[in-house]
């Protein structure tokens, strides 16, 4: 009886320690994947704090930091690491030569000046944790970020307003009416998801800009975002399906017409998948790239972030700092709602993702 | 009462059907049109009718057309297997019961999705810089001598640059994860106890039922990233410059629609090279869904056959 429990207990005890060891290691593979995965914006955000000096110099170390400079009786000189016979020294390097240089110890600089033989150009200069902070204003005001914050901000809560609208009617229409044909629309509407927009492209392009005059303006851009989209329509009929009809009867028992049931039953029970469709929908405008390079040519001032950057990005292509220190800023707000928003978020992409 | 549903139904989809007949139907015609003529924006008056002769160009004149569909499918043999091996490996990985801290590992690899794709090039463009970036100096670290004295020239050598494109198109595979994981999810449980009590391991339970369970998915996500890769602009655009360096190997087909239809304003060209994208679109597309019943497994349809 005693040993039939100790084995028990044993085996127990054996199971749970491969348990955690399977757990550590499966932890401990993700903990590595995830920092390689984050890598490059780890790199984005430390030399985005550096100076420009350091960024170029491949042999700089990888945090912020700059060479410290000694001053004495007004002159600047460069602090070294120094080979003395009483371990490595700080010494200030006030005369360069070949063969020897002269150095002031900076600690006790009144001793005056010290020979050191050998050559000065191996010697590591001693460098200091020094983050500069300034890069972001910086970039701030180079890029005019307010202008782009705004342009694309605008743009991003027009559509938004316009597709939800737009997108939940159509879903509503979708999801719970019988009229002909229907089959075939729908059908029609997600086969629109793999359509190439470049074939749509050129003659569009022609009617805003030269029959419209748009051209220069987000017109182009904002109008065909008020009809729905595939993506949304798909996302919110799904939804909309899982919607008790019993709630629409008693609406309708009450007096209520399809559009007043779809205002104050529907959408109100639709909430979380609106707002997903809401998130996305920012995240689309605060990236779309292609649409804005076409047709805003020409205006810089209606320019919207992304463009924004890659102008940035070819006029100072050698500030490395700059530019990153603008990503970062560019990224700040997506960022900041997805982290906020994330469950909703989430969420949304798996109603899309199950049931299809 | 039949007819008033038919026409609420009608008024609701109103918005899609009028956005779709303006914005697809009519400019899908207007495109094909185009193609029969030759003219630039600024002159359109002088719009010229040539018939056939732009499709005739693209298709047996113009070597840049071939050149570049060849081009942007070589990008896609490369990335689309690691982007979608990458996205169900890592879903898989956030789905283990054995993951510590599990919805903080989604949320962080979620969040490069949500970084602007912009900033994310920038970003990497700077990872990538042969003599200060962080990559090469990984690269060293591992020993690897051959990286000479400028290091590895990532976007400038045309053997690496398809590699880096990757790495940077790895940044977008967010949505394609949650949706396997959201697939995997949906695999009964039952089905793994079963395979356990017969005997089979991680990865033979991995193969035999995980991956036939999720196939859907894994077909749901090919389509679309076969559609978006054909599409392929803003990495090269901003890295490369559209200009097709190095050795041509950034000419995807997107930059040379664009060159053709903004940069040198041909108007009629330009329609005609997105009528092919199309087609080529639709023919993947076709292909896929015909293939699709080999292999894409619906949990639903079992039974009819025995």
């Amino acid at each position: 009886m005693t040993t039939k429990s100790k084995d028990l207990s044993y085996y127990q005890r054996a199971k749970r320690q491969r348990e955690i060891l399977v757990s550590g290691a499966v932890t401990l593979l993700g903990i590595i994947l995830l920092s390689i995965y984050l890598m490059p914006l780890g790199y984005g955000v430390i030399t985005s704090l550096k100076t420009k000096a350091q960024v170029s110099d491949p042999d700089a170390p990888i945090l912020p930091s700059e060479n410290v400079v000694f001053t004495y009786e007004g002159e600047r000189y460069d602090v070294l690491n120094v080979p003395t016979d009483d371990g490595i020294q700080e010494w200030a390097l006030v005369k360069k030569g070949r063969g020897s240089s002269t150095f002031l110890d900076i600690n006790n600089p009144e001793a005056g000046p010290i020979e050191w033989e050998g050559n000065w150009r191996s010697l590591e200069p001693v460098r200091e944790l020094d983050v500069q902070w300034s890069n972001y204003p910086d970039a701030w005001n180079t890029i005019r970020f307010p202008r782009l914050l705004w342009n694309t901000l605008v743009y991003a809560f027009v559509t938004m307003i316009g597709t939800l609208i737009a997108s939940s009617m159509v879903a509503y229409g979708f999801a719970r009416f019988r009229f002909p044909f229907k089959n075939i629309l729908f059908v029609v509407l997600i086969s629109t998801i793999i359509l190439p927009p470049a074939v749509t492209l050129v003659p569009t392009y022609a009617f805003f800009v030269n029959v419209l005059h748009w051209g220069g303006t987000w017109l182009p851009l904002i109008v065909p975002q008020m009809f729905g989209n595939a993506y949304n329509v798909f996302l919110l009929r799904q939804y909309f399906m899982t919607i008790p009809k019993e709630m629409e009867e008693a609406a309708r028992i009450d007096g209520a017409g399809p559009i007043r049931t779809f205002i104050s039953v529907i959408l109100p029970q639709a909430a979380p998948a609106l707002t997903a469709v809401a998130l996305f929908h920012f995240f689309f405008a605060w990236n779309d790239f292609f649409g804005p390079l076409i047709y805003l040519a020409g205006n810089r001032d209606a320019n919207p972030i992304t463009v924004g950057l890659t102008e940035f990005n070819g006029l100072y292509n050698s500030d490395t700092q700059l530019i990153l220190a603008a990503a970062i800023i560019s990224m700040v707000l997506p960022l900041t709602i997805f982290f906020i928003a994330q469950r909703v978020f989430i969420q949304g992409i798996v109603i899309t993702g199950v049931d299809k | 009462m039949r007819w008033q549903e038919a026409r609420w139904g009608l008024f609701f989809i109103s918005p899609w059907l009028i956005g779709f007949a303006i914005f697809y139907l009519v400019p899908m015609i207007a495109s094909l049109v185009f193609s029969t003529y030759n003219f630039t924006l600024s002159a359109p008056d002088e719009a010229r009718f040539v018939g056939l002769q732009n499709w005739q160009r693209m298709l047996f004149e113009d070597p840049k057309t071939w050149e570049s569909l060849f081009v942007t499918f070589r990008f896609a043999l490369i990335s689309l297997p690691v982007g979608m091996v990458t996205a169900f490996l890592l879903a898989v990985l956030l789905n283990s019961k054995n993951l510590i801290g599990r919805n903080i590992f989604r949320t962080l690899f979620y969040a490069p999705t949500m970084v602007p794709l912009i900033a994310a090039i920038l970003i990497w463009s700077a990872v990538l810089n042969p003599q200060t970036g962080w990559i090469n100096r990984v690269v060293e670290f591992f020993g690897v001598q051959a990286v000479g004295v400028n290091g590895l020239r990532w976007l400038d050598d045309p053997s690496l640059i398809y590699i880096a494109y990757t790495f940077i198109g790895l940044y977008g595979i967010g949505n394609a994860i949650l949706i396997n994981l959201a697939s995997l999810q949906g695999v009964p449980t039952e089905l793994y106890e079963a395979a356990e009590i017969d005997g089979a391991n991680w990865l033979r339970r991995l193969w035999t039922i995980t991956i036939p369970m999720v196939t859907p998915v894994i077909f749901y996500n090919l389509i679309l990233s076969v559609v978006g890769l054909l599409q392929y602009f803003i990495v090269p655009w901003v890295l490369n410059g559209g200009s097709g360096y190095p050795e041509g190997m950034t000419n995807f087909y997107m930059i040379y629609f664009y060159k053709q239809a903004f940069t040198f304003q041909n108007m009629g060209y330009g329609a005609a090279l997105a009528w092919l994208m199309f087609i080529v679109a639709l023919v993947i597309t076709l292909f896929l869904f015909a293939t699709g019943r080999y292999w894409v497994y619906y949990s639903g349809d079992t039974g009819n056959d025995d």
